[in-house]
């Protein structure tokens, strides 16, 4: 080669060359595949919702979707409204669905910011479910799920899932064997106050037989994302305690 | 094997028994820890590798000539890190569910001390061929490794392979578990992988004496 590499020119050079190579490329693949990303994120939404009020195809143990070309019919079918609630008010919004609840988390920080709370509200075998997004806090990074509960606070379908816990322990909170725990359980201690659900490791009921004990075993070896699931559940969804309050009272 | 010559195929070879990556060199032992505590997670780990490490390989021995040493290290990093989030967005693009099922492992294969590591050793010194050989063959060395760890620990820790229950129920008590047999919840802890990690390097080095340094 009869370029000296050595010399500080010459490495200054090939840094800004490798930087402009690089970000122009990895620029040009995101611009172009924004909008399939975009869209593929909006049906998973949909899968997830459909998910939590048992519009799904499992099989065995198999945590399945229904398919990605079926979700927008399907939504539109189970959903049969979707409001935010902000403050008092209940405010119908057919995109409710697509609120961005990190961003909503964010913002309350602020007291000034009147949170929006989307719910999603499902028909299905002549009974109204009503689907909650909450978000919270693993061990890496952001869990989330989908909650479905009725009129009583009890929850009747769960979708949980997460950014990056570990793979095999906290990864699997993603498992049937960990979200059907929730199915039953009630969101409400028996005098009618809110107590969540929490995840422990001390419930002695690995088969969950007790529906009524706020409780569900954990997964041995991930402490801190099962901890992250019972303040996110603690945290977010009693923000939607007045409202089935109003709601049951009318 | 016509195709390759004895040199060539012992780039492919060695990975997998005297120069293996983890048991040998100790490169990788990070995320050997880390995502080995199920079968399926370890096998996704080692194709993603397998992936980078064969293109990244090349483009790096592509580019030996003009790369300024004083800055090779972070013209390393940037190709292994492009190279992962192209893929990461054409995934998310046209393969959406699977890129959920790697996601978690995005980072932990830009940390990946053997790509580096191989980068840094052959593929700055060797031509296109080789190097792809080579990046190849660490990763074979690398998934060997991972694979019998994430078998081993998922079956002590879980008793499942892949997921599905080889051993019995352990809630019903049925299969081994009626015998009074309990799943070993250490196994799922990353200790319990360095220390299957050290048993493997035990045999391998009972077997093969050569090894033991002096």
């Amino acid at each position: 080669m009869a370029i000296n590499t050595e010399k500080n020119t010459y490495t200054l050079l090939f840094a800004i060359g490798l930087v402009v190579i690089v970000g122009t490329l990895l620029a040009a693949i995101d611009a172009s595949l924004k909008d399939k990303i975009r869209v593929n994120k909006t049906l998973e939404k949909q899968q997830n919702i459909l998910y939590a009020i048992g519009i799904n195809e499992n099989e065995g143990n198999s945590v399945s979707f229904i398919a990605a070309e079926k979700a927008e019919e399907e939504f539109n079918k189970y959903i049969t409204k979707q409001v935010y609630i902000q403050g008092n008010d209940v405010v119908e919004d057919d995109k409710a669905y697509l609120i961005d609840v990190k961003k909503e988390k964010a913002l309350a920080k602020d007291p000034n910011h009147k949170r929006k709370l989307p719910l999603f509200i499902a028909e299905k075998d002549g009974r109204n479910l009503y689907v909650a997004p909450i978000r919270g806090k693993g061990l890496w990074d952001a869990i989330w799920a989908y909650v479905s509960i009725d009129e009583d606070m009890i929850i009747r379908g769960i979708y949980f899932d997460h950014k990056a816990e570990t793979p095999g322990l906290g990864a699997n909170i993603k498992q049937r064997f960990f979200m059907d725990d929730f199915i039953g359980e009630s969101l409400l201690d028996n005098e009618g106050n809110f107590k969540g659900v929490t995840v422990s490791k001390t419930n002695l009921d690995p088969k969950n037989e007790d529906k009524y004990d706020n409780e569900v075993d954990a997964i041995a070896g991930s402490t801190i994302t099962g901890d992250g699931v019972t303040a996110m559940i603690r945290s977010d969804l009693s923000l939607y305690q007045p409202y089935f309050n109003s709601l049951n009272n009318n | 094997m016509g195709l390759l010559s004895k040199k060539d195929r012992q780039l492919i070879t060695d990975p997998l028994s005297d120069n293996n990556p983890i048991t040998v060199q100790v490169l990788g032992i990070c995320s050997a820890l880390a995502i080995t505590a199920e079968l399926e997670a370890s096998v996704v780990m080692s194709v993603s590798v397998l992936f980078v490490m064969g293109v990244g390989n090349v483009v790096i021995s592509m580019i030996r000539n003009i790369v300024p040493s004083k800055i090779r290290i972070i013209v390393q990093l940037t190709v292994i890190a492009t190279l992962v989030i192209i893929v990461d967005l054409v995934l998310k693009a046209f393969a959406y569910e699977l890129s959920k099922t790697l996601s978690v492992f995005i980072g932990l294969i830009i940390t990946n001390c053997i790509i580096m590591g191989r980068f840094e050793a052959f593929a700055l010194g060797n031509g296109l061929w080789r190097s792809f050989l080579d990046g190849i063959g660490n990763a074979f060395g690398y998934a060997v490794i991972l694979i019998i760890v994430g078998f081993f620990r998922e079956l002590l820790g879980s008793g499942t392979l892949w997921g599905i229950p080889v051993l019995g129920d352990p809630i019903d008590k049925t299969g081994l578990y009626a015998f009074g047999y309990e799943n070993n919840g250490f196994m799922l802890l990353s200790p319990m992988a360095l220390i299957v990690v050290g048993i493997i390097i035990w045999v391998q080095r009972a077997r093969s004496k050569h090894l033991i340094e002096e």
